[in-house]
């Protein structure tokens, strides 16, 4: 038995989990703790910070921190908090600053979050009030590491390292950052905020679902697929009737052709998706040609060859992040409440690739990401019917079982599952959200 | 601003815009738009273009029609049931007029009520409306948002 009476064996189920899990207040405010208080918490990319002073304001569960480079070089993250009185600190969202000042009395603090002075500090006991005490300061997370420039931190000062953490997850980082020609991507386009009534799980439940697109993003399919392809262009309702109609592959195409991975802690891939052949960028448009050209110069042809043969699409990070390589998009979930969530969209330049393949990663995010696009407006209203449907005490059950039973170990320290439309990765998040809530590290 | 220019006829067309809105007449809506004229949600205060910044919408001519045909679908799930809207439309200026070209500057407020909640909407809009034998058409219109890059729900209704 657990704080508040909860049992999780009783919560979940291998094919099966309580409604509670998505809809009670106690287990929220357990989660918090257990889950956001020790996994590794995506912060930002190192780009968003990239000279010294430059910073750029997050959150690690609900609490509010600054991620800022140092005069050092390193990459620091804060609780955006004044030693003195509590006030944040940072209000800005993002920028450049020689220093912190807190608004209230103007204490200072470096961007390493070390205190750096005190207003008429002489009126403090002295045995109160030392600088180099950081407690005094913006409080550093206590674990904070990055892989290939995906900065994260824990609030934990213990367990599993990012390297374990992610395991084979990272391989999907590698495959984002590897096409980039120059073997580095930044963040660019600025940043597409929406909040959803619901909770935090069922984002990354959808993302990597592939039996709702048929029925959720029927209404954007239909009318896509009726859609005058003569009707002017610019190249941007190009690629969004494009993804439209791809949402609308029949269903023997999500069993037959797509694949789901799962691995521990709560990660886990959609694979086979797309690959290039299906995508807007194919061997008919000259700027992919081009880009391809430049890989195969500057990586040579067979090494150019194979990072273009990734076809994965979404790789959710439990439990905080989710992003996908084709058109360099990046998620960042992160819970207000146990039934309201805001999700964050970022875009990635891909560095010494053609200018006009950054330009599809902003004409695909405005599709997908965009808070009124037709696609992601009826994964908003699922998100709001599951929480209305939650009430109900008809059942007290959540199915998850789709797939069970017919998981395959992919050699690599994960599950496969038979098909695209399996639960294979919502039954492998909970897996890990038992463990966590249970006190472990997943 | 052209302090000179009549603005009623600009105004009449934006009032009779707004009504094909708010009747959620959006078939005659959208063609009030050039064949090639586009719509613009900037993300950002002051955006400069659509090309290398996301939007909240930009729709060119063909995603305007997608947009459009599953606005008047019956079954969207966000439009089930569809929201009403009522806006008003004002501080209408000419910016710059050159032959059959002229660009207005506006502002709105629109109220939105669906499923027992209502929202309110608030901004600026541009448009470059050219006189044709049947009228103005839109060459593109562009809405700026008070709260552009605010944390926003879904938005299923044009501005």
């Amino acid at each position: 038995m657990g704080e508040n009476g909860l049992r999780i064996d009783e919560l979940v189920r291998p094919e099966r989990v309580h409604r509670r899990v998505y809809a009670d207040p106690a287990i929220f405010e357990l989660e918090m703790d257990r889950i956001f208080g020790r996994a590794w918490i995506y912060v930002g990319h190192e780009s968003q910070v990239a000279k010294p002073g430059d910073f750029f304001r997050s959150r690690v569960g609900r609490q509010p921190v600054v991620m800022a480079r140092h005069d050092d070089g390193r990459v620091y993250v804060l609780h955006n908090r004044c030693g003195h009185r509590g006030a944040m600190v940072v209000s800005r969202p993002c920028g450049h600053a020689d220093a912190f000042e807190c608004c209230y009395h103007g204490w200072r603090f470096g961007t390493d979050g070390r205190l750096l002075s005190v207003p008429l500090r002489d009126g403090y006991p002295p045995d109160r009030i030392d600088l180099a005490d950081p407690k005094l300061g913006m409080v550093r997370l206590p674990r904070v590491d990055s892989y290939r420039g995906f900065v994260f931190a824990s609030l934990a000062a213990d367990g599993p390292s990012l390297a374990e953490f992610l395991g084979p997850l990272a391989s999907s980082f590698d495959d984002l950052v590897d096409r980039a020609p120059d073997g580095e991507v930044e963040v660019a386009g600025g940043v597409a905020r929406h909040v959803y009534n619901g909770n935090w799980k069922l984002i990354f439940e959808n993302l990597n679902d592939g039996l709702h697109p048929l029925c959720v993003h029927k209404s954007s399919i239909e009318a896509a697929r009726a859609q005058d392809d003569t009707s002017f262009s610019d190249g941007s309702g190009e690629i969004a009737v494009r993804q439209m109609r791809q949402n609308g592959a029949p269903w023997d195409f999500w069993e037959r052709e797509v694949g789901l991975w799962a691995y521990p802690h709560g990660h886990s891939w959609l694979g086979d998706y797309h690959d290039d052949a299906r995508l807007v960028a194919t061997g008919t448009d000259p700027a992919f040609a081009d880009y391809v050209a430049i890989m195969e110069r500057k990586k040579g042809r067979e090494r150019a060859r194979r990072i273009l043969s990734v076809t994965r699409w979404n790789s959710n990070v439990y439990p905080s992040l989710s992003f996908m390589s084709q058109f360099r998009q990046l998620r960042v979930v992160q819970p207000v409440a146990v039934d309201r969530t805001e999700v964050l969209g970022f875009c990635f330049r891909l560095k010494g690739a053609p200018e006009s393949m950054f330009r599809d990663t902003i004409r695909f995010a405005n599709i997908t990401n965009a808070v009124a696009s037709p696609v992601l407006t009826d994964d908003l209203e699922t998100y709001a019917r599951i929480r209305a449907g939650l009430v109900s005490d008809g059942t007290d059950w959540i199915q998850t079982s789709r797939g069970l039973g017919t998981d395959t170990a992919d050699g690599n320290g994960g599950m496969r599952a038979t098909n695209g439309t399996s639960e294979l990765h919502i039954r492998n998040m909970f897996d890990a959200w038992a463990d966590y809530m249970r006190g472990g590290a997943a | 601003m052209t302090a000179d220019i009549d603005t009623r006829p600009f105004e009449r067309f934006l009032f009779h815009e707004a009504r094909l809105l708010d009747e959620r007449r959006f078939d005659d809506w959208l063609a009030l738009f050039a064949p090639d004229g586009w719509y613009w949600v900037p993300l950002e205060e002051s955006q400069a273009s659509p090309a290398d910044t996301m939007s909240i919408v930009y729709d060119d001519r063909r995603m305007l029609e997608v947009r459009v045909r599953r606005l008047m679908a019956p079954g969207a799930h966000a439009l089930a049931p569809p929201p009403r809207t009522s806006r008003i439309v004002g501080n209408v200026a000419v910016e710059s007029a050159d032959g059959d070209a002229t660009e207005l500057s506006s502002r709105f407020q629109m109220v939105e009520f669906r499923l027992d909640r209502q929202r309110l909407y608030a901004g600026a809009a541009r448009h470059r409306l050219i006189r044709g034998p049947g009228g103005f058409r839109i060459a593109w219109k562009r809405v700026d948002l008070v709260d552009c890059d605010g944390m926003m729900e879904g938005i299923s209704v044009p501005f």
